[in-house]
């Protein structure tokens, strides 16, 4: 079945890539831009970077951050990409596809609000994933002095988990749990050089309803199994095991670890809260919900949610990405598949027990 | 019966003007047609973003993907006013004396007819420019208001505040308002004595074409169902009065609004393609043109009123006849 149906042929598919320099952000471009499958794409990179791209499409855009006059601090939007996504799509044939390669240091979140909050914008293309790429020597350094750098992981859709040639398993392990208690959600692969299936990190669909979470059957698993197979640790794990950093005095709360998947690094402010109930009540769910959004909606960066609602025989799925929400009756559930909600918050300063209070106060 | 000359093009019309009373349409692609008995172009870019005609009327202002800015002659030849390396520049203004204004990254450049060029940097990115009626002053948009120029002195700007981005800037005909559309779907406007703010919102979409009616007594614009044109005959500008609302239909949007010159009469330009003139004592309607491929993207009417120029993003350009 081909995926093109998905999209209206006027909506053109955005890919956006994050990381910090070095972690081969380039690279993967090449790789995406010189395989052949077939596709042209529009690359819009912020800056000339000093690997070259090998491609006729390259428009550089300075990163402009534009705050929507209503009253809300996190409905930020990139008024580079309304300009250049606008002249763009007003040259359709040259391009099937777009890829935004953005600096190391950027936001991510007005990146990816910019293809919901715009009208021109969202009505010409789909956000189709945020992508990041991770180095994974020198993550543990970039948390440290870096917000940006648990941004970028915890807004994205496919993390890759990069240069793990130059990496012992063990810290391989350790920085692999750390993604994954910052983000829950995200597709996890270990790449060496960039070098990954481009049906992995292409045409996901990740802000597509229908298919967002379709595409990860196992959404959410991996934070309630914290020892599958591949971690020694998992993210709820309490274990002193990062002896790299200083100890220092931490204010961070750690009350979260109960219920949240507060991360193992302490330099770690992301915290992720996964939720797990039974059938809910609509009438119940969606105030909840409005009302979470709209009030820690600076605080939330990315949410994703399964909800089994009482007597509805269809999934509903919904997404957000700080106070911007969307919802949609997504498949009928399947006979082998338990009728139960799922919810997994992304953010900081998240309360997780009131989040839990609230979740289970809308079970019907 | 107003009688329409179709022109079908390829690609999305950036604009529709009359350069010595000769239709020039320009496509995003590059190329600028132009109806000098029969259909003739130039291609000017590799990408076309914006486009003005002079002051003087006899030539085309552009500017492109291409870094360049460039004018053409009402006979087609092409010619290079600046260039800036492989920016985009995505605005561009004609003022007084052979003067072009134009905006890439933070930056406003004004190009003087004797070669010189002043740059003019900006803390944000610029968005739009415009040159004021009277004098050499130029007025560029940007995140969080609009800064004033005096180009050809060292005078300080003056900064016009408010919170938001401005993403089109126009200057009244008289000179004493500078209205801006913003990235929210409101326009904001000033009155430059004494930078008194005119709050003009409420639009169901952006605001994409602004233009003054005759002696500049009205602004109508794009952005609603109807185009909204507000009444600016006072001193205190459309503050505490209503606009007027013409040409209304149900769920088709305001795409496109250009004045009439002599008139209070507007062509009024919709997203299914269709063009109305609407007069403004009386918001009596005449169809102009049916709905087309695309939404109408640019109109110009010419010196004398008779003739308006319009295109499309689909391409479906043509010339329509009012008086025949």
């Amino acid at each position: 079945m081909s995926e093109a149906q998905h999209l209206t042929p006027s909506q053109i598919p955005v890919t956006v890539l994050t990381g910090y320099l070095g972690s081969g952000k380039t690279t993967l471009l090449n790789r995406i831009l010189s395989e052949s499958h077939g596709k042209r794409y529009a690359v819009i990179v912020n800056e000339f970077g000093e690997i070259g791209i090998d491609n006729d499409l390259i428009v550089e855009s300075d990163e402009e951050i534009y705050e929507m006059n209503n009253g809300c601090v996190c409905c930020t939007v990139r008024g580079d990409l309304i300009r250049t996504v606008e002249g763009l799509m007003r040259r359709p044939g040259r391009f099937d596809a777009i890829l935004v390669e953005t600096t190391g240091l950027a936001d991510p979140a007005p990146v990816a609000q910019t293809f919901f909050m715009d009208d021109d914008v969202r009505s010409k293309t789909k956000l189709d994933a945020v992508v990041a790429l991770v180095d994974a020597k020198h993550l543990p350094l970039r948390l440290k002095d870096s917000r940006e750098a648990e941004d970028q992981i915890a807004f994205a859709d496919v993390i890759l988990l990069n240069k793990t040639d130059l990496v012992s398993r063990e810290e391989l392990r350790d920085i692999e749990a750390t993604l994954r208690a910052i983000n829950p959600a995200a597709q996890i692969y270990r790449t060496e050089r960039a070098s990954i299936d481009l049906d992995k990190v292409l045409d996901r669909g990740a802000f597509d309803l229908k298919r967002a979470l379709e595409n990860d059957p196992h959404f959410l698993e991996a934070a309630d199994h914290d020892h599958d197979h591949d971690h020694v640790c998992g993210p709820d794990c309490d274990h002193d095991h990062h002896h790299h950093h200083d100890h220092h005095h931490h204010d961070h709360d750690h009350h979260h670890h109960h219920h949240g998947e507060a991360s193992p690094i302490h330099d770690v402010t992301v915290q992720s809260v996964s939720l797990r109930a039974g059938e809910m009540d609509p009438k119940k769910f969606f105030p909840w919900i409005e009302r979470i959004t709209q009030t820690e909606g600076p605080n939330v960066l990315r949410l994703k949610g399964i909800i089994a609602f009482k007597d509805d025989p269809d999934r509903y799925v919904i997404q957000g990405v700080h106070m911007i929400m969307e919802g949609d009756h997504q498949r009928a559930w399947k006979d082998t598949e338990k009728r139960e909600s799922r919810l997994v918050f992304i953010g900081r300063k998240l309360d997780a027990d009131a989040l839990k209070r609230g979740f289970e106060a809308c079970l019907s | 019966m107003p009688t329409v000359a179709p022109l079908d093009l390829a690609g999305h019309c950036v604009s529709a003007e009359f350069v010595a009373n000769i239709p020039f349409f320009s496509l995003a692609e590059g190329e600028v047609h132009r109806l000098d008995n029969g259909q003739k172009s130039s291609t000017v870019h590799d990408g076309l973003l914006a486009a003005t005609v002079a002051l003087d009327g006899k030539s085309l202002i552009t500017s492109g993907e291409d870094g360049r800015v460039c004018s053409v002659s009402a006979a087609g030849e092409v010619s290079q006013i600046a260039s800036v390396g492989r920016k985009w520049i995505n605005c561009v203004a004609a003022g007084p004396q052979g003067a072009v204004a134009f905006g890439y990254g933070p930056n406003a450049v004004v190009h003087f007819a004797d070669g010189k060029q002043k740059t003019l940097p900006h803390q944000r990115s610029v968005e739009d420019v415009a040159f004021a009626p009277k004098g050499m002053r130029l007025a560029a948009a940007h995140y969080g208001g609009a800064t004033l120029h005096f180009p050809a002195s060292e005078g300080k700007p003056t900064e016009l505040l408010w919170q938001g981005a401005h993403t089109r800037v126009t200057f009244s005909p008289d000179g004493n308002f500078l209205v801006t559309a913003m990235q929210e779907n409101a326009l904001h406007g000033w009155r430059i004595a004494d930078a008194r703010h005119m709050r003009m919102s409420g639009y169901p979409a952006k605001v994409k074409s602004i233009s003054w009616s005759v002696k500049g007594r009205w602004l109508a614009t794009s952005g609603a169902p109807a185009a909204i044109v507000w009444p600016f005959q006072s001193k205190d500008g459309p503050m505490g009065k209503a606009p007027l609302e013409l040409g209304t239909r149900g769920d088709v949007l305001v795409t496109c609004v250009a004045c009439h010159p002599a008139d209070e009469i507007a062509a009024i330009g919709y997203s299914d393609g269709m063009v109305l003139a609407v007069r403004f004592a009386d918001a009596k309607e005449v169809l102009l043109r049916r709905p087309g491929k695309g939404a109408i993207s640019s109109m110009a009417w010419d010196q004398e009123g008779r003739r308006l120029a319009f295109g499309s993003e689909a391409g479906d350009c043509g010339v329509i006849d009012i008086t025949a």
